[in-house]
């Protein structure tokens, strides 16, 4: 019996490790494929932008040409730098292989911008500038730029953390007791699918400052997903797992916190980013007509000087702005729902 | 075994009492017409005994042990445990389901620990956790997720996180029946060796005869439509049984026949 035991063990150990090594097996390459196309695509990119850059530097002011030229010639030299390192950097090679195609094809739009706009003027200006006055309001406007930024961060986390923590105490009462349910859905149902923004004219009027009627309003627009996804969540929950933690002991504290909480975790992420989402769209409607600073803000401003080069840099800003929020809420879920590796495919 | 559990039984009295217990639901078809799921139903189970419920499915098997387990309340009749009336679940009445329903998103050593935290004393009682993931075999495996798990040790985490709270009657809804033959069988020691180390009163529901000669001092046998119980026989086999052991078969044929009867045309025999 013992023998048996310790047979079936092993091959419980056995199933583990292979599965472990075909969840990395994946993300790899096919052996036998040459490494060389990836590694050389981004300084061959980067060389014909440089190229091509040259020529077209001729008609641009030399303040822009010239910082344009720099900023490649900085890429091109990290790239050779990584080309040489990554023989004895595994990390940086297998990070390489991955990436490169990517980043490659990154710098060829560049290459594409700058010939319909810079080379072949096809589209009309002030509106679409090439990369090299973008990226010369980039840098002359920095100050501007990040001050905006900053404030549209303040904003975003503000109306963002007050929609979450409103969301979720709803969306437990609402998914957990039957009479929150009765009362608070007809009124979820009705007020939330209104847009937030529709709600600005009566923002404006009620909230002392535009600053609060903004936090409010990403309140708003974040609250209602939340609210939604955390009340199916937990409604939800399997009878089973309820069954098991009341004959366990469990009182409703237990049954609420401990199991139909993490039980929803899934359902209430979906939420949770269905929110940011919406609080970006927000943010943005909301400084473009009350708050005066901010991203949104400058995207106006700058459109109403027609300095469109300004427009697009900080929509380049907003880009990465954004994203790298997103980023930041997929790894706090990655880590909170590490228990559903394996589960599902993410 | 069966001496020390009928003494065991003598001495504490009877563990759980079910007097004519009645239970019935609203129909899922038709409006106004209840069926009958369990039907003045009582049987006692003594302190330590271990007590298996057999019949076809549909008999209400498993609505008996939920009336046990308090998570569901009777039409009518009485459930006691000592002298107290169930009221509701508790932990001193453990439950394991065939589907051992564990928190995908605690670890097994978190999932053992439930029932302390339940009740709040997790933190005296912690120690405890450690010797219980012994007690099943898993130690190695205490911070995996169950996914991770085949189902005999997704089982038998089941086992520790109900025995966690040191439950007087352990209720069991066909724990093994999803299990392949071989780990069924050294589950059945397993379980065997669980209500040996705790003295924990066991009252098993099965589909399985070899499952409940095997384990049980007593084995109910229902009938279906309504559940009621049809027979009640004392297993008086020395332990450790040996299934292939000429009165183990005769015990077996014998309720086969049973069944078959109870199965043909219902309440014939009666």
């Amino acid at each position: 019996m013992k023998e048996l035991a310790d047979a079936n063990q092993e091959k419980q150990v056995d199933a583990l490790i292979e599965a472990s090594s075909a969840a990395n097996r994946r993300s790899e390459r096919p052996a036998g494929k040459s490494p060389w196309p990836a590694l050389l695509a981004v300084p061959l990119a980067l060389a014909m932008a440089l190229g091509q850059h040259g020529f077209a530097a001729a008609n641009e002011p030399p303040a822009e040409a010239g910082l344009y030229t720099y900023f490649l010639s900085g890429l091109l030299v990290l790239a050779i730098a990584a080309l040489a390192l990554q023989p004895i950097w595994s990390g940086l090679r297998k990070w390489m292989l991955n990436t490169c195609p990517l980043i490659a094809a990154a710098v060829l739009v560049l290459v594409g911008w700058e010939l319909v706009t810079s080379v072949l003027h096809l589209l009309p200006l002030p509106y679409f500038p090439g990369p090299s006055g973008v990226l010369l309001s980039l840098v002359n406007d920095r100050d501007v730029l990040f001050d905006s930024t900053w404030h549209s961060l303040v904003l975003l986390l503000g109306g963002y953390t007050l929609g979450v923590a409103l969301g979720l105490i709803s969306g437990i009462c609402i998914g957990w007791f039957p009479h929150a349910r009765y009362w608070g859905m007809p009124i979820l149902k009705i007020v939330g699918p209104i847009p937030a923004t529709a709600w600005i004219p009566l923002a404006m009027v009620l909230s002392p400052s535009a600053m609060f009627s903004a936090i409010g309003l990403i309140a708003l627009a974040v609250w209602f997903p939340v609210t939604m996804l955390t009340a199916s969540g937990i409604s939800n929950t399997r009878a089973s797992y309820l069954d098991v933690a009341r004959t366990l002991g469990g009182r409703r504290a237990y049954l609420i916190f401990n199991v139909a909480i993490p039980a929803a975790m899934p359902s209430i992420f979906i939420g949770l980013f269905m929110g940011l989402g919406a609080s970006f769209l927000t943010l943005v409607v909301a400084e473009t007509v009350g708050v005066k600073s901010g991203l949104g803000w400058y995207v106006s401003w700058a459109q109403g000087w027609a300095e469109y080069g300004k427009v697009y840099a900080a929509l380049l800003i907003m880009a990465a702005f954004f994203s790298t929020i997103m980023t930041a809420l997929f790894k706090v879920r990655d880590h909170v729902l590490a228990w559903q590796k394996g589960v599902i495919k993410w | 075994m069966v001496d020390i559990s009928t003494e065991r039984a003598a001495k504490e009295g009877s563990a759980l009492q079910v007097k004519e217990v009645t239970k019935d639901f609203p129909s899922q078809d038709r409006n106004n017409v209840r069926t009958l799921a369990l039907d003045e139903v009582s049987f006692s189970v003594g302190a330590g005994e271990f007590v298996s419920i057999i019949g076809p499915s549909a008999c209400g098997k498993s609505t008996l042990l939920r009336l046990i387990a308090g998570l569901d309340f009777p039409s009518s009749g009485e459930l006691r445990v000592g002298a107290e009336a169930i009221t509701g679940p508790n932990a001193a009445r453990g439950l394991v389901f065939q589907d051992p329903n564990l928190f995908p998103w605690l670890t097994v050593r978190r999932n053992i620990q439930a029932g302390l935290v339940a009740l709040g004393v997790v933190r005296e009682k912690r120690h405890e956790v450690d010797e219980f993931i012994r007690l099943v075999g898993l130690e190695g495996f205490a911070d995996v997720y169950p996914h991770h798990l085949s189902g005999g040790m997704a089982q038998r985490v089941a086992l520790a996180r109900a025995l966690i709270t040191h439950p007087k009657l352990l209720l069991l809804d066909e724990p093994l029946g999803a299990l392949d033959a071989f780990t069924r069988m050294r589950m059945q020691d397993e379980v065997l060796r669980l209500w040996q180390a705790r003295l924990t009163t066991m009252l098993l529901v099965t589909h399985d005869i070899d499952e409940a000669i095997y384990m049980s001092d007593r084995i109910l046998i229902m009938s279906p439509r309504p559940g009621r119980i049809d027979r009640i026989i004392a297993v008086d086999i020395d332990r450790p049984r040996d299934r292939s052991q000429p009165g183990f078969l005769r015990m077996r044929s014998d309720i086969l026949q049973l069944l078959d009867l109870a199965g043909q045309g219902g309440m014939g025999e009666r």
